[in-house]
């Protein structure tokens, strides 16, 4: 298990640098070069001669790879076009912000969302379980800006009023409480889905059967016999889910004006600021990667097969 | 897999029912069918239908309650009601044919890396592994911000981030196809690898093509949808239900139809085609739904 851990950081570490070099090659396709979008359309010659001398332009395309990929690993992440900040520093607190929040989403949907799964097991074709499968689908199929729009309409401003839907600096608490509830509604249906189907799979078994046969209680038999055989699965699942959350926020912080990576992502878009986009894509696509290969490490874990072969 | 082989069994004597009909029989299927439906139906229909033309100025922006303006006005006193029966066909279009092209590339892939194992395997479900590696919306607006929103690049990025989870299952399906008898005897015959792809495998992969197929078909939605949104997909003065709701969305409180009308829109087609995509995958018993959204 050990090998195939290392196998697996391996590659996760060679997708890594493999987005790097898509990410670096998406911006050398930009029409005009650097120079010519900090100074902007009518600079003199000069000028972008000398900004291209400071920016280190005149060298090869594979000089200039390394060097930015150099900067990346010592946590230098270049200067932001539109505010001059250095990149890093500035990120600081959207980053925080949306940690925060997808935190906040995963805390709220993961335990309802597995106990949802858990009791449609026990509740196989009733009522509880068609509702709540049919719930889960309408849910997993629509896009998560869908659900936070539907949200606002019911709750925010036009609808019943409860909760403001666009964050401010100043507001208080309640204005978290449409963002998180959006992105825990867009997450938890996979969950559910997997902790139903991974329950009813457990209590079938035969060792479920053996210790109900035994004579112990069903509590027993749920929390110390079926529940710590579903886990594996489930928690492949939301480590999943997690990683789809680091996507999944760009169109919610936007929906909702949240001071996030995903809202700086759009307004670096908008400003053209190559070197804030290239961080912020990086950024997502490093932390997608690394809760995908958790969610791998969790799977070979689990899995009794591979965790007793060959140690 | 349900499709039966015609090369093998030529005269079969009791047909099993195909992946449709076997689908259809899920009450869900019907409902799939009956929304999905609709909102084709609003999105054909409706560019003919519209009492104004989508860039014609009858009310002030955000106004309600003009006579002969049903739902008012948009963001800039166009008609909201003749924007969003215009404003559909975009997003079939384009959800369709990225979904098409991603799903129709994703299978050449995925059938030759499961039929020739090897290598070729090797190096496809590697490159795979790397575009995976991005989350779909991520490398749509990576590509749109650079090059900016074009359409034709809009159906390309969603095309090519479907390709490699459809190529993922169709070469597990694959895998368990080339085991059978009547694979091992078109080679043993000598058939070119070419025809055993085309003739015998293609065939005995469909029910997993299908499902994927619906399945790429919902995600394509969403994610031509929140483009636009995002007011990267299609650009104004366009009638598109998800620039529409990125246009209006300051003006939720006042005038909601303009964001609801385009909003349940995309709630109910998307509903609705994951509705047919469970039926067909219902039907399709031993396929994995998968879990990632």
């Amino acid at each position: 298990m050990f090998r195939l851990i290392v196998v697996r950081l391996f590659f996760g570490a060679l997708t890594l640098w493999a987005v790097s070099l898509v990410v670096f090659a998406a911006t050398q396709a930009l029409p005009g070069d650097a120079a010519q979008l900090i100074l902007g359309r009518d600079a003199t010659p000069e000028r972008l001669e000398a900004l291209r001398d400071q920016l280190d332009l005149h060298e090869p395309v594979a000089v200039q790879y390394i060097q930015w990929l150099q900067g990346i690993v010592q946590g230098d992440l270049g200067t932001s076009f539109s505010n001059r900040q250095p990149v890093a520093e500035y990120l600081a607190s959207p980053v925080q912000s949306s940690m925060t929040l997808m935190g906040l989403s995963a805390l709220v949907a993961t335990p309802i969302a597995l106990f949802v799964g858990a009791f449609s097991a026990l509740r196989r074709d009733r009522g509880f379980d068609h509702s709540a499968s049919m719930g889960t689908l309408v849910l997993a199929s629509v896009p998560e800006f869908v659900i936070g729009i539907l949200l606002i309409l019911l709750l925010g401003p036009g609808g019943l009023d409860l909760f403001p839907s666009v964050y401010a600096r100043e507001g208080g608490p309640e204005q978290w409480v449409l963002p998180v509830l959006t992105l825990a509604l867009a997450v938890a249906p996979p969950i559910v889905r997997m902790m139903r189907a991974t329950m009813i799979e457990v209590l079938e078994s035969e060792y479920v059967q053996q210790a109900r046969l035994k004579g112990m209680s069903e509590r027993t038999v749920l929390w110390r016999h079926a529940a710590p055989n579903a886990i594996g699965p489930v928690a492949q699942v939301v480590a999943l889910q997690l990683a789809w959350l680091a996507g999944g926020v760009v169109a919610i912080e936007f929906l909702f004006n949240f001071p996030g990576v995903g809202k700086v992502l759009m307004d670096a878009i908008e400003d053209r600021d190559v070197p804030l986009v290239q961080a912020v894509v990086l950024l997502i696509a490093g932390i997608y990667i690394l809760v995908n290969l958790i969610a791998d490490v969790i799977g070979l874990a689990a899995n009794p097969k591979v965790r007793v072969a060959n140690r | 897999m349900s499709a039966p082989s015609t090369s093998t069994t030529p005269k079969a004597p009791v047909r099993r029912p195909g992946l449709f009909r076997s689908a259809w029989r899920f009450g869900r299927t019907k409902i799939g069918v009956a929304l999905t439906g609709l909102i084709v139906l609003i999105a054909v229909v409706g560019p003919f239908v519209a009492p104004y033309t989508p860039t014609e100025f009858v009310a002030k922006p955000f106004e309600s309650g003009v006579d002969g303006v049903l739902f008012g006005g948009d963001n800039r006193g166009r008609d909201v009601l003749t924007r969003f029966l215009w404003g559909g066909w975009t997003l079939l279009l384009l959800a369709g044919s990225a979904a098409g092209i991603g799903v129709a590339a994703g299978t050449v892939i995925g059938i030759i890396a499961g039929y020739r194992r090897g290598w070729v395997d090797d190096v496809l479900m590697r490159t795979n592994d790397v575009l995976l590696a991005f989350p779909q919306l991520i490398a749509a607006l990576l590509v749109m911000s650079i090059i900016g929103p074009k359409v034709w690049l809009i159906v390309t990025v969603i095309a090519v981030s479907h390709m490699p989870r459809v190529a993922r299952v169709i070469r597990e399906a694959t895998r368990k196809v080339i085991e059978q008898d009547y694979v091992k005897a078109a080679e043993a015959i000598g058939l070119p690898r070419w025809r055993i792809m085309t003739v015998e495998i293609l065939p005995n992969v469909t029910s997993p093509l299908l499902v994927e197929l619906g399945l790429r078909l919902t995600y394509s939605i969403g994610v031509v949808a929140v483009l636009g949104f995002l007011g990267m997909g299609m650009q104004p003065p366009t009638a598109d239900w998800g620039l529409m709701i990125n246009e209006n969305r300051q003006g939720m409180a006042v005038q909601p139809w303009a964001v609801a009308l385009p909003v349940t829109a995309i709630a109910i087609l998307t509903v609705g085609a994951n509705l047919i995509t469970d039926g067909l995958s219902r039907a399709a018993i031993g396929i994995d739904r998968g879990v990632e959204k």
